[in-house]
């Protein structure tokens, strides 16, 4: 399934400016692997050790995976994957 | 001039100062680096006691080369004994309540926002803009009418209303987003690269988390130039909690004061825990919650410097508790009808879980605790509903007489 991963500005040199990236993937972790396997530099980024970043938050259409199945979130047609930073706020 | 960079915190890695907050590395929380090495600390204490009488009295120790103009300054709020709450506590420690609801717009936020839109203001940003529970957003909408700067807040649509009400008056752009303060928290995080406006607390937050360490300063000075051995204080995001104990860091580091960092207890709501169940459970990070308390001020579900919080209550031998709302409530009471001061439900939480301590035996006699009230409880008076009746009478002796006959002897 082909799905639309939406790229913070302070990462878009590692996509030669790209804003968004097209990908195919069922779930969350498929897709950013797809992205990975675009753009290397945002693998060691975005993730540790297989895991996302502790201050990096990802969101399926609006909520965050965390309340939901994590990396294994299924993605459904039309939905945006959004990658942002964790250190906003309070 | 001893600010000298932005810094990751988690990866070390340099920033120039501009309007960047986390790091394009590895996304950790990027913290303004000072170079105090030439400082003195005899002469910054002087200069202090000179300065004004506000937070700009700490300019040494804020990230500008100066004092900035400020029609608007927050700070040097009351430090109060409170030994008639330590009495109904039953404890013989030493309770001070440092009452930061006495700030321009009536919470702690005024610090963080007069750091942040002096620094804007600097950067040369026309508009400046917050992601709130509502204190931050009276806050940037005052000192944003103040600096005659445009502004836009953006709230959770079902915040209190007297929240919203002393925001809108002061002519800035409020926007009630259909959401917890989290989704509000993401929005602003994405409006933030889309416009060129200063996010006081998303792209500007280095320099707005540093006016929480002015509490830190304060609380020493008041207290003759010491440390106190405990503070009680609440956590929404984190910011406040970590940012004192920079604050008693730095001036610890730098000699300004002699002791030890004080053990830190953190205050959360039951229904927004996130934080004190990360202590809890041993985590070195914080689960998200979909928040539901009264103690809306700090329903953040997803707590920006939480695991930093974690570290800093463990570090220093203290803890991180949380209240119920009927506990929040009866906290609200204790606080008025001892000290006479009227806090918000943050307020409430902090003296709910400083209960819980003096419960359970952990606050020892002599034991010099700060407790920060960081709101007022005009703010959100439907936490006070209820909990008192009033006697209604006719105009006449009589009337009085037969309400109060059982009380009143002549």
């Amino acid at each position: 399934m082909s799905v639309t991963v939406k790229i913070p500005t302070q990462l878009r040199a590692a996509t030669g400016g790209e804003s968004e990236v097209q990908v195919e993937g069922s779930n969350v972790g498929e897709a950013l692997d797809a992205v990975f396997a675009a753009y290397g530099d945002l693998r060691e980024r975005i993730t540790q050790d297989g895991t996302l970043r502790r201050f990096v938050n990802v969101y399926v259409s609006g909520e965050d995976i965390r309340f939901q199945q994590g990396l294994e979130t299924a993605i459904n047609p039309g939905d945006e994957v959004t990658i942002l930073p964790a250190v906003a706020g309070g | 001039m001893s600010v000298e960079s932005l810094k990751c915190k988690e990866c070390a890695a340099g920033y120039e100062l501009g309007a960047a907050y986390f790091c394009e590395r590895c996304f950790g929380p990027l913290e303004v680096s000072y170079d105090h090495s030439d400082l003195d600390a005899d002469e910054a204490k002087r200069r202090i006691q000179a300065g004004s009488r506000g937070i700009w009295r700490y300019s040494d120790f804020l990230p500008f080369a100066g004092r900035p103009g400020d029609p608007l300054e927050p700070g040097l709020t009351p430090l109060l004994r409170a030994e008639r709450l330590a009495e109904r506590l039953g404890v013989d420690a030493e309770i001070w309540i440092k009452n930061d609801a006495a700030n321009p717009t009536h919470s702690f936020k005024d610090r963080v926002v007069a750091v942040a839109i002096a620094k804007a203001r600097e950067l040369g940003f026309e508009t400046v803009a917050c992601a709130s529970t509502g204190n931050l957003a009276n806050a940037v909408a005052a000192h944003a009418a103040a600096a005659g700067l445009d502004s836009y807040v953006f709230v959770p649509s079902n915040l209190e209303e007297q929240k919203l009400l002393a925001t809108g008056v002061y002519g800035t752009n409020l926007v009630g987003v259909r959401g917890n303060y989290d989704d509000v928290n993401r929005l602003c995080t994405q409006l933030a690269e889309e416009h060129p406006w200063a996010f006081v607390n998303v792209n500007l937050r280095p320099y707005y988390a540093e006016g929480s360490k002015t509490l830190a300063f304060e609380t020493v000075e008041q207290l003759g130039w010491q440390l106190p051995d405990r503070v009680v204080s609440p956590i929404a995001s984190g910011s406040l909690f970590t940012k004192l104990g920079r604050g008693f860091q730095e001036w610890l580091d730098l000699g300004l004061v002699e002791g030890e960092q004080p053990t830190f207890n953190g205050a959360q709501a039951t229904g927004c825990s996130p934080v004190a169940t990360a202590f809890a459970e041993g985590w070195d990070v914080c689960k998200p919650q979909k928040p539901e308390t009264i103690a809306k001020s700090l329903a953040i579900g997803d707590p920006a410097d939480g695991p930093y919080a974690v570290e800093h209550a463990r570090r220093t031998g203290g803890g991180i508790d949380a209240v119920t709302d009927e506990e929040i409530r009866a906290a609200i009471k204790l606080l008025a009808e001892t000290t006479g001061i009227f806090t918000e439900t943050a307020g409430g939480v902090t003296i709910g879980v400083l209960r819980k301590l003096a419960e359970r035996g952990e606050l020892a006699a002599g034991e010099r605790v700060v407790a920060y009230i960081t709101g007022e409880g005009l703010k959100t008076l439907d936490a006070t509903r209820d909990t008192f009746s009033m006697h209604e009478i006719d105009p006449s002796l009589d009337s009085f007489d037969a309400e109060f006959a059982q009380e009143v002897s002549v």
